[in-house]
């Protein structure tokens, strides 16, 4: 059966959400193999979850390259393996840096790129992705007609489901190329203990409505009633109010999570740009004639200071 | 020594309007105006800073477009951009990323540079991988996705703020670096900066002056294809209450009947 690529994100030595999604994606095109680049220790216990998401075979390579240099050391990885293998695709998260490693992939291989698919499945010829574009006014279905598919996916594009496998872990040296920048200082952002914004089943987002820095405490609260990630908007953010970190929208993290809350957040199409996808959409806002109502299954017109703790403790005692 | 800064710009359909595709399933360019990609202008911005916090720099705007990607260049000039180079050629039409890269490279090659800077994404493909392709064909350091950007002693230094953490970068040039909404305002054209943009001498190259055929680049040398494209079905008009009193308990009661709580 022809072998799917995957590569694994990693953090804090655990795999992240959408690698999982990945490895249940790459069951209807082929076979799964993961490949785990630059975790230390922590390489037994991702290739052990990767296995049960799936992957017959987990390719593990190491290397102070991949920490202290940007995106080349897994472009060069990412290739050998590829060609070594005589994978069928190639697959990675859609993320800054996913995207950047799938690119350069696609180049040495030669192959065609498609990112930030929604949907995947197998075709004809090959898989075929469907792509959210223009703000999510349109669906494209695309296929790679060159080389092998790499293909980056969005977070949240699919459950991620269990499927033992062997997940037979096979080490492997990687011949770097070096021409990259150098990583002089690394801070790891320090954990909210929120999910990850788009990794998040439940978003809850404040806007230019919320006011201030302090008014984001009515959005954190609600946010932590649902078990949800706090967003911003980008008038939010420009204010100082939120980090950019939080930000949704085009500039800014594209989210697809199962509900959506909207606090005080008008809806502008750069806004919708990173949200529209969203499974079902709830917003709150003092103005009846907010764009951001166009789009909602529900939607509140009030002020979200009377609102959101009226919900949150709603949610509380049930 | 000339610090030579090329910008690659783009020129796409405005945002704000109601965007869509053509019949042969490209970007329709005729449906709503175009304009210089706004993440683009945070690429300018930077240049200009980085330019005139040199003794002597250049910075020259590159862009691959059709006519009307003009009016992209003459906003860069306009901004302060000292020149700019416009590849145009109708076999360009419906090249894909990698097609586009190619033309791209080769066209900052004949420029020449030393840095090259890039907004972080376009805001119609919104792939955002156009410089790590550069990167790649050109053999340079990418130093990518920055929120802060400086140059000094031949070195690009650039921070990073990632996913998982905040990285501190750092390349000699020559480099390709691409930067975020995040790393400073960008600004307005004086009037004398549109005075002086019409003056300011735009270069034009086709594919012959690039070296490069036309079945490598346009719909014919794409290495991927779009099958179908489908207006997303519009929402059902969702349900909408005024709060009187008791919106966060309708609310709750409409969260419960989806089963979020």
């Amino acid at each position: 059966m022809a072998e799917i690529l995957v590569l694994v994100d990693h953090a804090d030595g655990a795999v992240r959400k959408p690698a999982l999604e990945l490895l249940t994606l790459a069951r209807r095109i082929g076979e799964p193999s993961a490949v785990v680049l630059g975790a230390g220790e922590a390489a037994a216990s991702i290739a052990a979850t990767a296995g049960e998401y799936g992957a017959a075979t987990v390719y593990v390579a190491d290397g102070a390259e991949f920490t202290e240099q940007l995106v080349v050391p897994k472009v060069d990885a990412l290739t050998q393996l590829a060609k070594e293998k005589g994978a069928a695709a190639v697959l990675v998260t859609s993320s800054g840096e996913g995207k950047e490693i799938a690119a350069r992939v696609a180049l040495r291989l030669g192959s065609g790129l498609i990112t930030d698919a929604v949907e995947l499945e197998a075709g004809e010829n090959g898989p075929v992705a469907t792509q959210s574009v223009f703000a999510a006014s349109y669906q494209v279905r695309s296929t790679v007609t060159h080389g092998v598919p790499v293909i980056t996916v969005k977070p949240n594009s699919a459950a991620p489901e269990a499927s033992s496998a062997a997940g037979t872990v096979e080490n492997v040296t990687v011949s770097f190329t070096g021409n990259a920048a150098k990583v002089v200082a690394r801070t790891p952002r320090v954990s909210t203990g929120r999910p990850e914004l788009t990794e998040s089943a439940i978003v809850v987002s404040g806007g230019r409505g919320v006011g201030a820095a302090e008014g984001f405490a009515v959005v954190e609260k609600l946010a932590d009633s649902l078990g949800a990630a706090v967003g911003a908007s980008r008038a939010a953010v420009d204010a100082g109010w939120y980090p950019h970190s939080n930000q949704v929208g085009q500039t800014g993290k594209q989210v697809s999570p199962q509900l959506y809350v909207a606090a005080g957040i008008s809806g502008a199409i750069q806004h919708r740009a990173g949200m529209q996808t969203s499974k079902t959409i709830v917003a709150v806002n003092k103005d009846a004639e907010a764009p951001i109502f166009d789009l909602v299954d529900y939607g509140v017109v009030g002020d979200l200071f009377e609102v959101l703790p009226q919900l949150t403790d709603e949610i509380g005692a049930r | 020594m000339t610090l030579k800064i090329a910008v690659c710009v783009k020129y796409v359909p405005d945002a704000t309007g109601d965007r869509g595709f053509a019949d042969d399933l490209t970007v329709d360019r005729d449906e709503v105006d175009g304009l210089l990609s706004e993440l683009d202008e945070y690429a300018v911005e930077q240049a200009l800073r980085i330019s005139e916090e040199s003794d002597d720099a250049e910075v020259t705007v590159v862009t691959v477009g059709p006519d009307d990607a003009k009016d992209a260049l003459r906003k860069a000039l306009s901004m302060g951009a000292d020149k700019a180079v416009h590849v145009n050629d109708e076999d360009i039409h419906g090249s894909d990323v990698m097609a586009t890269s190619a033309i791209l490279a080769k066209a900052l090659e004949k420029t020449g540079f030393d840095l090259v800077v890039c907004g972080m994404a376009s805001t119609d493909g919104t792939m955002g991988v156009l410089p790590a392709l550069l990167a790649e064909r050109l053999s340079l350091p990418q130093v990518t996705l920055l929120s802060e950007l400086s140059v000094e002693d031949g070195l690009v230094k650039g921070r990073r703020d990632g996913d998982a953490a905040t990285e501190l970068l750092e390349a000699p040039l020559p480099a390709i670096v691409s930067v975020t909404d995040q790393s400073g305002e960008a600004r307005y054209p004086s009037f004398k900066g549109i005075m002086a943009a019409k003056k300011k001498p735009v270069q034009e190259l086709d594919l012959d002056d690039l070296d490069i055929d036309a079945d490598e680049v346009g719909l014919a040398g794409a290495w991927t294809l779009v099958d179908a494209v489908a207006a997303r079905p519009a929402r059902t008009k969702g349900t909408i209450v005024t709060d009187e009193g008791d919106g966060g308990k309708q609310l709750a009661a409409f969260l419960a009947t989806q089963k979020f709580i």
